[in-house]
């Protein structure tokens, strides 16, 4: 399968997926109930996903866990995860991550 | 619900969503830059934000099809992150009665968190919402033009400044999702859902077809369920049966 084919599936389906699930009760919703268990369940998706969508990228980014000094992912991730924590703002946050990743990679990379 | 163009309802709309539209900017500015940036087609960027319109699928799926991932993967993670827009639908379901068929279909179209949390807001606190249609739609597509608008600007940035790429745009995305997860860490069982998905996510990382990424997902959910039941339990301990 070409990369350009895989590319219009991939969009396709997302497209697809994601239309399906906004129309799904305000279209075809009559009689039908969101289930409780699910709702609460999913408060914990975001985070969920986007942790394990991350920490394999800042502890292993060449593939296997990398925690020395040489791993730039790791302290600009602490550091925009603190910042946020501190401030309450994301831009700061990012921006602070990268600002620590940059310097790092800089004087050790 | 009426359904009729009332163009203060539409202003109305769009300006309440004003301060979200100011924090989704610097999201597609990133999104725009990273999906050049990682190899992907214009096109493609341009079509997610403009026919998925949802911007954490987008990241995830950016990440996914930059990594080479499985189409029905792809399809898979997109279900399980937007899965909460169902739950928008159903909220929203009450007070879209009366409404014709081709406003649902439109303005479903356009849920986003944002949309929802805005509309929802308007519509608990006025009983009697006669415009509510024309506010929806104008929140709706206020949201829809800045994701556009801010998407192309990213995109255009990570076409003129290719070098963005080889420092290090994938670490975009590693600050972008920290700074996103750890706001939301001061609830314990989040706190609980995201150390236990990362955990998972590391362990498996090596699993085909990104499945250590579902994998991951699945179980963090349910230690943020479990969490919340040990929680709970501790909170009543005189009842043994604690209501839903």
């Amino acid at each position: 399968m070409s990369e350009t084919r895989a590319w219009a599936l991939a969009l396709l389906g997302m497209v697809l997926v994601t239309y399906g699930l906004r129309l799904s009760f305000l279209v075809f919703g009559h009689g039908m109930a969101f289930p409780p268990w699910l709702e609460r369940a999913l408060r914990y998706v975001p985070a969920a996903v986007l942790t394990a969508l991350i920490v394999p990228m800042a502890l292993a980014p060449q593939g296997e866990i990398d925690v020395t000094l040489h791993n730039a992912y790791l302290p600009g991730a602490l550091c925009a995860a603190g910042v946020a924590l501190a401030t309450r703002h994301t831009l700061a946050a990012i921006a602070g991550g990268f600002a620590v990743y940059g310097l790092w990679r800089w004087c050790l990379g | 619900m009426q359904a009729a163009f009332q163009g203060r309802a539409l202003l109305a709309g769009a300006r309440d969503t004003l301060p979200m539209l100011l924090g989704a900017a610097p999201f597609g500015v990133i999104f725009g830059a990273l999906a050049v940036g990682s190899g992907l087609p214009v096109w493609l960027a341009l079509g997610m934000s403009a026919l998925v319109f949802g911007g954490s699928s987008q990241f995830v799926a950016v990440s996914l099809l930059g990594s080479g991932t499985a189409v029905p993967v792809i399809w898979l993670t997109t279900f399980v992150v937007n899965l909460r827009h169902a739950l928008y639908s159903a909220s929203l379901l009450p007070h879209a009665h009366g409404l014709p068929a081709r406003w649902r279909w439109a303005l479903a179209f356009w849920l986003t968190d944002e949309t929802f949390a805005v509309v929802e807001n308007r519509l608990r606190h006025a009983a009697h919402v006669h415009d509510g249609a024309s506010y929806w739609l104008g929140s709706s597509l206020a949201m829809y033009g800045n994701w556009l608008v801010w998407t192309v600007v990213g995109v255009v940035l990570g076409q003129s400044v290719p070098a963005l790429a080889t420092w290090g745009l994938d670490f975009a995305m590693v600050a972008t999702f920290a700074a996103i997860v750890a706001l939301q860490l001061r609830d314990r069982p989040v706190l609980w859902a995201a150390l236990v998905a990362g955990t998972v996510a590391l362990l498996a990382r090596a699993l085909p077809y990104k499945m250590g990424l579902m994998l991951a997902a699945l179980a963090g959910v349910a230690a943020g369920l479990l969490a919340e039941h040990g929680a709970a339990r501790r909170a009543a301990p005189a009842s043994p049966e604690t209501p839903p």
